[in-house]
């Protein structure tokens, strides 16, 4: 079984925002929302600072709360590549998923359904990158098979630093960040 | 110093998650007075003080079924995706306590139309008079009554803790992360029922139960608000945070004078004294307590959307 | 890009090329491909190859059109510059499409300009107005009363309609308010300019200095890729910026410089290479001219005495000054692009030239290459009318060393009439109240005008003072002149249309032909269409436009481009050497090697207004792309925090700035960090539109332009030094 992940190297990108807008147009998401975003984040006193620049969007947790709260199952894993996706139809827009996630990555699509990041399944489910990972002009976003110990974000995470998001929230991100 | 800078301006997230507003505390509200009726009725039937307690036991099934109904429009007010309620009722989600809330709701109004059914207002029995056979029957056996008494209890007890658990349960939002929030809901739920039924009651002997009740609920909500902050205050700094955000935060001037002064300290001596016959019963402090009830659930709800893990001191949106 | 520079590349001949087609992929394109633009009709996905214009740096694109509707916009894997991975600009391009601030049809003024009062008229009225009037023109005044202010590719045409009519008089801001410094600098130093794409090797580079350029947030898609791969190559990176940029956040060295001081830490750093003997000798030995002179010159400016000028302690400088030497010649102090700034920017430039020298990167692998170029033939053309009078932008070449017009001058011109009248302007592709300084002047020439025609996609500002406006069809609608930069490899790309218009707007090359026709100069425009034109071209170099449209780039045989690897060096200097000291300046009385002037200083309680770029923005004309305002919706005005403090400034807060002459910005969010020095604001150009016909922008931040009342002009080519402006704030209450 797959386990589809990302791993961003915070320290090659620079917060253009090309994968918000990849995101934004080949998911057609609406005017005034976005599946994504950039942090950044910002230690220390002028002129001694350090700065993380950081592609955010769902982290499809391996414990997702979202999932978990969802009271008609919407929200829920894909068979390919676990990946928290939601079903429009079976969505009522209650929003217990929004209040239930950390990072804040969902939001109400204006026709009344939960929306977020879903890795383009449509993309990825037939074994191609989401948008974002396509375009990103500084190649710091990677993604791929997590369960594979050969594929391209298992070897960067052997290699390199990295933390997740709120860790601290118990949800086991599946995003990942190079440092 | 630490600047987060987000780019996100997603509407109902940012700046602050603000997905719901008044619709969801009336609800939660409404929902945790329910439960404390069904409780309270229920007591009475069950220990047979029914005659005690006339008012409680047979014009409450009624009003809960108003006043339930009215809570579900708040609560079906603000689905964004109204047309596809019904999937609640397709599926049983076990780790959704919104999909337990749902089918508790649905086994809620049978249990107060049971209940109903043993005392049928006048208005309805003469529209239907065969209720009047069917209650008769109901009520000449007393473990019917026990066991419609059991069932609105345990109905009672699971709908005023799932308001409670429901906000537990959003990992989101530190504030809401404490196990204790269903206990809260609950015993909030049942002083505000005693309040309300204390505004309703006919006889003075049954307002001074319920005043005696209200007051050990209230005594015992006091409890819980501090076992939920000192949950909160030796968590994580995003919790001690958000419980900043009740104890001296944005939150704290309604909090303290409107929650914890007005809607349970000063009922709570106003009630002591009548108890001790030292002043009349009079309807000022159930309203008092009904109004902490009511802004309770509105300060937990936005003052709960208002906390976060990244702590919001610095946080640029 | 100028000819001077143009002519020194090293040229593909339209015969290598031809080899190179038919031994390659002939069979691969479709014969008799459809000409029509309407797609609507065609189910499922189309992916049609054109070059991107949300920017100047025209990367090679592909346009997904699903339906018949432009769904998105990815890059093309054969473009050299993209490399298939557009800017989010470019992968934004499809809100350019959908605007619904768009232009929709021609449009006439109603009553007194600037009003933004129209009339819709048809093309044919427009046309025949405008012919008309620019016609009355020639007859009173002459046609060199007629000028034009262009940017971009797409003026092309409408350039070559406007020199056929007899017009002498352009101006493109990119020169006198943006590169010029820096192209007149390389120019003098070297013989030739950096072009654009600037021959930088980022990839290349072991160490990288960046002093006045924000790469990052300076979207140039090339440099941005480049410089990242540098990065996770450990480049060494060295950022001087008085902002703790994006860039400076992946920096070795940050060096948070005083603003306007940049010459005296380059002469500082030059003055350790020198000392130090750490320059490369054989270069220099081989290459360099007045080495000696220069020297003599830099003995003063120790990292000592530029120590209480820039802030930056001397330990600092030497050690990055030794950084830098340590990786030569793959050392590359990035030339920058925009520089007018304090007035004596071409020193400045010229500084950031010398020292690329010293260090032996110029025409080196990981320093400044030598491009290639695909030599395309010009389309044969009668010649212009010849005038007897002379432009007017630098009269009597007040400033001796401008390579090319200085827009400011023809405004200047336009307002004082002298040497002759300007009456009519006609613009395109630059919105001039946002692209010239001190806006009140624009306005006032504007007002001596008898016509202002404005050719654009949006109402811009500019668009809002014409007295026609003419729209035009947006870059993923039309064909366009070809593109061949002079890059790392030499090719050439197409834009062609990919959708149809929403309304009644025409290519740039219609709107010439047309007008052309009717100010009787046909003879310029042999070209049946611009199918035609575009297939004169590239059959000249054994190429076609039905291969073109199928492919959208053509990449010629690679050429070497480094001196290394066997490029002849060539120095169009007057001793034909890189020139330490230039002859040239001291004949003309300027410093022959930099000198440092003291900036201004801020007055009291005044801070010094900095501007500068988004990535997701170009200048003042994405902002109303809905999908690029969704990513930024405007500007905010950076505060040092312990200023902000000060001043009871939170962040978020609106705010006002007013600067030294009064004048006040619109209301702009303050945006408190600690990630600028307290002795200067920032912002990012393009904001606060007032042009009530951009509704999805509009009064969103703050402008800089309008805030730039002061500028110092810069005595060697001309360029408007616009950092001399000083701000305070004014609260809301």
């Amino acid at each position: 079984m797959a386990k589809f992940g990302m791993v961003i190297d915070t320290t090659k990108c620079v917060g253009c925002m090309d994968c918000v807008v990849a995101c934004k147009t080949e998911n057609n998401v609406p005017e005034g929302f976005n599946r994504a975003w950039i942090v950044e984040d910002v230690m220390g006193k002028y002129p001694d600072l350090h700065m993380e620049i950081r592609s955010e969007r769902c982290n499809h947790c391996e414990e997702a709360p979202c999932v978990d709260v969802c009271p008609t199952g919407a929200s829920h894993y894909s068979d390919i590549g676990e990946v928290v996706l939601i079903d429009h139809d079976e969505c009522i827009g209650c929003k217990a998923c929004i209040a239930a996630c950390p990072y804040d990555a969902r939001f109400i699509h204006p026709d009344g359904y939960a929306d977020k990041c879903d890795f383009c399944f449509h993309r990825t489910s037939k074994g191609k990158n989401p948008a974002c990972v396509d375009v990103c002009p500084t190649h710091s976003i990677h993604f791929g098979d997590l369960d594979d110990p050969d594929s391209e974000v298992s070897k960067l995470l052997k290699s390199r630093k990295y933390h997740v998001r709120i860790p601290e929230a118990g949800t086991k991100p599946k995003i990942f960040y190079l440092t | 110093m630490h600047e987060l800078s987000i780019t996100r301006h997603n509407e109902l997230i940012d700046p602050t998650l603000h997905i719901w507003s008044w619709q969801i505390p009336v609800y939660l509200f409404i929902g945790g007075l329910i439960a404390g009726m069904m409780i309270i009725s229920g007591y009475f039937l069950l220990k047979g003080r029914a005659r005690e307690a006339k008012c409680t036991c047979f014009q409450l099934p009624i009003l809960s079924i108003i006043i339930l109904s009215l809570g579900m429009l708040a609560l079906f007010l603000d689905l964004e995706h109204k047309f596809y309620f019904w999937r609640l009722y397709t599926t049983f989600q076990v780790t959704s306590p919104m999909s337990w809330g749902a089918w508790i709701l649905l086994l809620v109004y049978p249990a107060l139309i049971l209940n109903l059914l043993l005392r049928v207002p006048v208005f309805i029995l003469n529209r239907i008079p065969q209720l009047g056979k069917i209650s008769e029957k109901m009520n000449a056996h007393p473990s019917t009554i026990k066991g419609i008494a059991t069932l609105n209890i345990t109905l009672g007890l699971m709908l005023g803790a799932y308001t409670g658990i429901l906000l537990s349960t959003l990992t989101g939002r530190p504030l809401w992360n404490s196990s204790v929030l269903g206990f809260l809901f609950l015993a909030s739920g049942l002083s505000s029922a005693a309040a309300f039924v204390h505004m309703i009651a006919k006889t003075a002997h049954e307002r001074d139960i319920l005043t005696k009740a209200d007051n050990g609920f209230l005594t015992l909500e006091l409890v819980i608000v501090a076992f939920f902050f000192i949950g909160l205050l030796t968590s994580s700094a995003s919790h001690k945070a958000a419980a900043d955000l009740l104890l001296t935060g944005p939150f704290a001037a309604v909090f303290w004078v409107f929650v914890i002064g007005i809607g349970m300290v000063i009922p709570l001596f106003i009630q002591s004294l009548a108890i001790k016959n030292k002043i009349k019963h009079t309807v000022v402090a159930p309203i008092m307590v009904l109004v902490g009830g009511i802004l309770l659930r509105f300060v937990f709800v936005y003052a709960g959307q208002y906390s976060h893990w990244l702590i919001h001191a610095g946080l640029f949106k | 890009m100028n000819s001077i520079s143009r002519r020194k590349f090293l040229k593909i001949s339209g015969a290598t090329i031809g080899a190179a087609v038919l031994s390659g992929s002939m069979s691969s394109f479709v014969k008799g491909a459809d000409n029509k633009i309407n797609k609507k009709d065609i189910k499922g996905i189309q992916k049609i190859p054109t070059y991107c214009a949300m920017c100047f740096w025209r990367c090679g694109a592909i346009a997904h059109v699903k339906d018949g509707k432009l769904w998105k916009i990815e890059g093309n894997p054969d473009d050299p510059l993209s490399k298939g991975r557009l800017c989010p600009r470019g992968t934004g391009g499809v809100g350019t499409h959908y605007d619904p601030d768009r232009l929709r049809s021609p449009l006439i003024r109603k009553n007194i300009r600037g009003e933004e009062q129209w009339v819709e008229v048809t093309w044919n009225e427009a046309l025949d107005y405008v012919a008309k009037r620019m016609i009355d023109i020639k007859k009173t005044y002459g046609p060199e009363s007629m000028a034009m202010f262009h940017h971009g590719i797409g003026a092309t045409f409408l350039e070559h309609m406007m020199k056929s009519y007899g017009a002498i008089n352009f101006g493109a801001p990119s020169f006198a308010q943006c590169k010029g410094p820096r192209d007149v600098a390389f120019n003098l130093t070297f013989g030739e300019t950096v072009g654009g794409p600037e021959r930088t090797d980022i990839e290349n580079a072991k160490c990288i200095v960046l002093i006045g350029s924000h790469i990052g947030e300076n979207m140039h898609n090339t440099q941005v890729q480049e410089f990242s791969k540098a990065v996770a190559n450990h480049a060494s990176i060295i950022v001087v910026d008085p902002r703790f940029s994006v860039a400076a956040s992946k920096a070795k060295y940050y060096l948070p410089i005083k603003p306007g001081t940049d010459i005296a830490l380059l002469l500082a750093w030059m003055n350790v290479i020198v000392n130090e003997k750490l320059y490369d000798n054989e270069y220099i030995n081989k290459y360099g001219f007045g080495f000696e002179q220069f020297v003599a010159q830099l003995t003063s400016y120790t990292p000592e005495w530029a120590y209480p000028e820039t802030g930056i302690e001397p330990d600092v400088i030497r050690k990055t000054a030794r950084e830098m030497a340590r990786y030569k010649p793959a050392t590359l102090v990035h030339p920058g692009r925009h520089s007018t700034w304090y007035g004596d920017d071409t020193q400045r430039s010229r500084a950031l030239a010398l020292l690329n020298a010293l260090l032996g990167s110029w025409g080196r692998k990981g320093g400044l290459y030598q491009p290639t170029w695909l030599d395309i033939p010009a389309y044969p053309y009668p010649d212009y009318p010849k005038s007897n009078k002379k432009k007017l932008d630098n009269p009597d070449e007040k400033y001796p060393f401008a390579i090319e017009e200085i827009t400011t001058g023809v405004r200047e011109a336009t307002i004082t009439g002298k040497p002759y009248p300007i009456k009519g302007w006609f613009v395109y592709g630059t919105n001039l109240p946002y692209s010239l300084p001190q806006p009140d002047k624009t306005i006032e020439a504007i007002k001596n005008l008898e016509f202002l025609v404005v050719v654009d996609t949006i109402g811009s500002e500019i668009a809002g003072w014409a007295d026609v406006v003419l729209p035009e069809s947006v870059y993923l609608e039309r064909y366009d002149e070809l593109n061949n930069p002079s890059f790392k490899v030499p090719y050439v790309g197409i834009r062609q249309p990919v959708v149809d218009p929403p309304g009644d707007q025409k290519p740039n090359y219609w709107i010439a032909k047309k007008l052309a026709t009717r100010l009787g100069l046909d003879k310029y425009f042999p070209w049946k269409d611009i199918e035609e034109y575009l297939d004169y071209r590239l059959q000249k170099v054994g190429l076609s436009l039905e291969l073109m449209k199928e492919k959208g780039i053509f990449l010629a045989p690679e050429q070497p481009i480094y001196y290394e690897d066997g490029v002849k060096p060539y120095f169009g200097t007057p001793s034909g050497k890189i020139e330490f000291y230039s002859l040239q300046l001291e004949q003309k009385g300027f410093d022959p090697v930099p000198k440092y002037t003291k900036p201004e200083e801020p007055p009291a309680g005044y801070f010094r207004l900095l501007y500068g770029r988004a990535p997701v923005h170009t200048f003042s004309r994405t902002q109303t792309n809905r999908i690029l305002d969704d990513m930024m919706d405007t500007n905010k005005v950076w505060i040092n925090k312990d200023v902000a403090d000060h001043y009871g400034i939170r962040n978020g807060s609106f705010i006002k700035l007013k600067n030294q002459d009064g004048v006040i910005s619109n209301k702009v969010k303050a945006f408190v960090t600690e990630r600028i020095r307290t002795d200067c604001v920032y912002m990012v150009h393009g904001f606060g539109h007032t042009s009530k016909m951009l509704k999805g922008t509009y009064m969103k931040g703050a402008d800089d332009s309008r805030l730039i009342t002061q500028v110092k002009t810069d005595p060697i080519m001309g360029g408007t030094g616009m950092r001399v402006n000083f701000v305070t704030f004014e609260l809301e209450a």
